[in-house]
């Protein structure tokens, strides 16, 4: 939310550097990601081994490292879908605020952010989306273990790969499904409601 | 005491005044694109003048030269916008209350108060969406005085209502204006909202002051400077209740030395009323006529003689507390021999003086 803060209304030099770079997962191949993610996170990596060594957070092939990736996946939709509500909001009502006197964190909390809620819900979404279908950058980053790095699109693959593991890969789809269905629905929903109150 | 000397400069416009505004309502009236907007801004702490100073009372709002440039919040004043700005999210009464929650310890008029005199009471809990462009503007004007501003600032809050729901707000205006004592900046095109609400005058054109001062004053220094103008159709005084004839049903009221007669009878001795004088109902004679229709004949003395290019000549008559405008033929003008210092009658038929 603050990059998507930052981009949207902050003004500073290297404001298209930091856009870029937040898009980037966004349009590399989710496997560069994966590797770019091993080469930094994994054991021997970049921030990986500082990490291991401090605060004995690992990574790599671990469940944490399965979240590292799916969270970075979905952090562009999230900053994109949070960035364009942000503009969306009138600036006059921010300086409406002002005038009446609330300073620039109050504006934000009491006027933006509340007007900008559907479509931080949307992002949330999206983000939510992205990161259940997460494939590439997963099964490169920490490959795809039973039981501790396996997501869904990865067990739906193995069991593929199986002899006679159709019916266990239909169910999972039908999970996958389930999933899916249920947060948009519950999404939508809430966006509604959101709507409609900021509507009257 | 509200005092302003900016001057800014955006691309090929620039804005370049200098006016103080004492407690009470000063309007700035100018066409769009005068540079009304960027003044109330500026002012507001929502644009940075480039150059100059703002004061009010002892604070300095804006000052170049020492460097001081108060936020908005910090500034203490309030702001009606044109297009209500309220929070679509919040109901009428937190909107209300945004600003008085954001000052505690304010003085100024109770939120009860507020709400009574603007006659929101029964919106409080709606959501703004739900109002019409009258009451929005009414909730407006109660958020801008519950914050418990030390100056008024009005962006032009009527201009996009209709006439109906104008003449809905306007009361609401006049009354409130007379009650808080701050200096209030009214910014219209429109003179005749001006005319209703202003003590004082700042006309506006192309980024700078025409003319400025007390209401007539300005309108007669203005129409000087660009006769014909549609802001000039008429002349606005002040004048006092004097006598009421309850027989013929005319009230008699003083102005200046004068005793000018108009129709219908209107409030009591003593009552302060203001008058409209149209440029076309008055006529100028050089002897005080005899056995005429016409109730009021005031003398006074020719201040200033505009020709235009058509058939039309435009006369300034000094009748002593007030400076009234004629609009005459050029041709009566010139039998008359009309020119600046010149002793003339002024003609006014009762029925053609109207309160503004």
């Amino acid at each position: 939310m603050l990059v998507a803060l930052l981009l949207a209304r902050g003004r500073f030099p290297g404001k298209t550097l930091l856009d870029g770079l937040v898009h980037l997962p966004l349009v590399l191949p989710p496997v560069v990601t994966g590797y770019l993610l091993l080469l930094s996170f994994g054991r021997r990596g970049l921030f990986g081994e500082a990490l291991a060594n401090c605060c004995g957070l690992v990574f790599s092939f671990r469940w944490t490292g399965a979240a590292l990736a799916a969270g970075i996946m979905g952090f562009p939709l999230m900053v994109r879908a949070i960035r364009l509500s942000i503009e969306a909001v009138d600036r006059r009502l921010e300086d409406a605020a002002e005038t009446l006197g609330a300073g620039r964190i109050g504006v934000l909390f009491v006027v933006t952010l509340p007007l900008a809620a559907p479509g931080l819900l949307a992002g949330l979404v999206l983000a939510f989306a992205k990161a259940l279908g997460e494939f590439g950058a997963t099964i490169t980053f920490v490959s795809n273990i039973p039981g501790e790095t396996r997501t869904l699109p990865a067990a739906i693959y193995t069991l593929t790969q199986t002899p006679g593991g159709d019916a266990a890969a239909l169910h999972l789809v039908l999970v996958a499904i389930g999933l899916s269905l249920l947060a948009l629905v519950a999404s939508e929903l809430l966006a509604r409601r959101l709507a409609s109150r900021i509507a009257g | 005491m509200l005092k302003v000397a900016i001057a800014r400069r955006t691309g090929d416009f620039s804005l370049d005044v200098a006016f103080t505004a004492p407690n009470g309502v000063t309007a700035v009236l100018g066409r769009s694109g005068a540079g009304k907007s960027t003044l109330v801004s500026a002012v507001a702490g929502l644009v940075r003048p480039d150059e100059g100073r703002i004061m009010l009372g002892d604070v300095a709002l804006f000052d170049r030269a020492a460097r001081i440039d108060l936020a908005p919040r910090k500034r203490r004043v309030g702001v009606v916008f044109q297009e209500s700005r309220l929070f679509p999210h919040l109901s009428v009464r937190s909107n209300l209350l945004f600003g008085r929650r954001r000052r505690r310890g304010a003085t100024g008029p109770s939120f009860d108060q507020v709400v009574e005199t603007l006659g929101i009471g029964a919106l409080l809990p709606r959501s703004p969406r739900s109002l019409s462009g009258g009451e929005r503007q009414r909730v407006a004007i109660g958020r801008a005085l519950l914050s418990a501003p030390h100056a008024l600032l009005f962006d032009e809050p009527l201009a996009a209502l209709d006439s109906e729901r104008k003449g809905e707000i306007l009361p609401f205006l006049e009354t409130l204006v007379r009650e808080v004592s701050l200096p209030v900046l009214y910014v219209t095109h429109a003179l005749e909202e001006a005319q209703r609400l202003a003590e004082r005058l700042v006309v506006l054109a192309a980024g700078r002051i025409v003319a400025e001062g007390p209401l007539e004053q300005a309108i007669a220094a203005a129409g000087l400077a660009s006769a014909g103008d549609r802001f000039l159709d008429g002349v606005t005084v002040e004048a006092t209740v004097a006598e009421l004839d309850e027989r013929y049903g005319l009230t008699g009221l003083s102005l200046g030395a004068h005793r000018v007669w108009v129709p219908g009878l209107i409030g009591q001795p003593g009552d302060a009323a203001r008058l409209r004088f149209l440029a076309r109902d008055l006529a100028l004679a050089l002897v005080p006529p005899e056995r005429t229709s016409v109730r009021n004949v005031l003398p006074g003395v020719v201040r200033g003689l505009k020709r235009g290019e058509g058939p039309y000549a435009s006369v300034m008559v000094d009748v002593g507390g007030a400076v009234l405008r004629a609009e005459i033929t050029r041709r009566a003008a010139d039998d008359l021999q009309l020119a600046p210092g010149r002793v003339v009658y002024a003609l006014v038929k009762s029925v053609a003086v109207s309160r503004a």
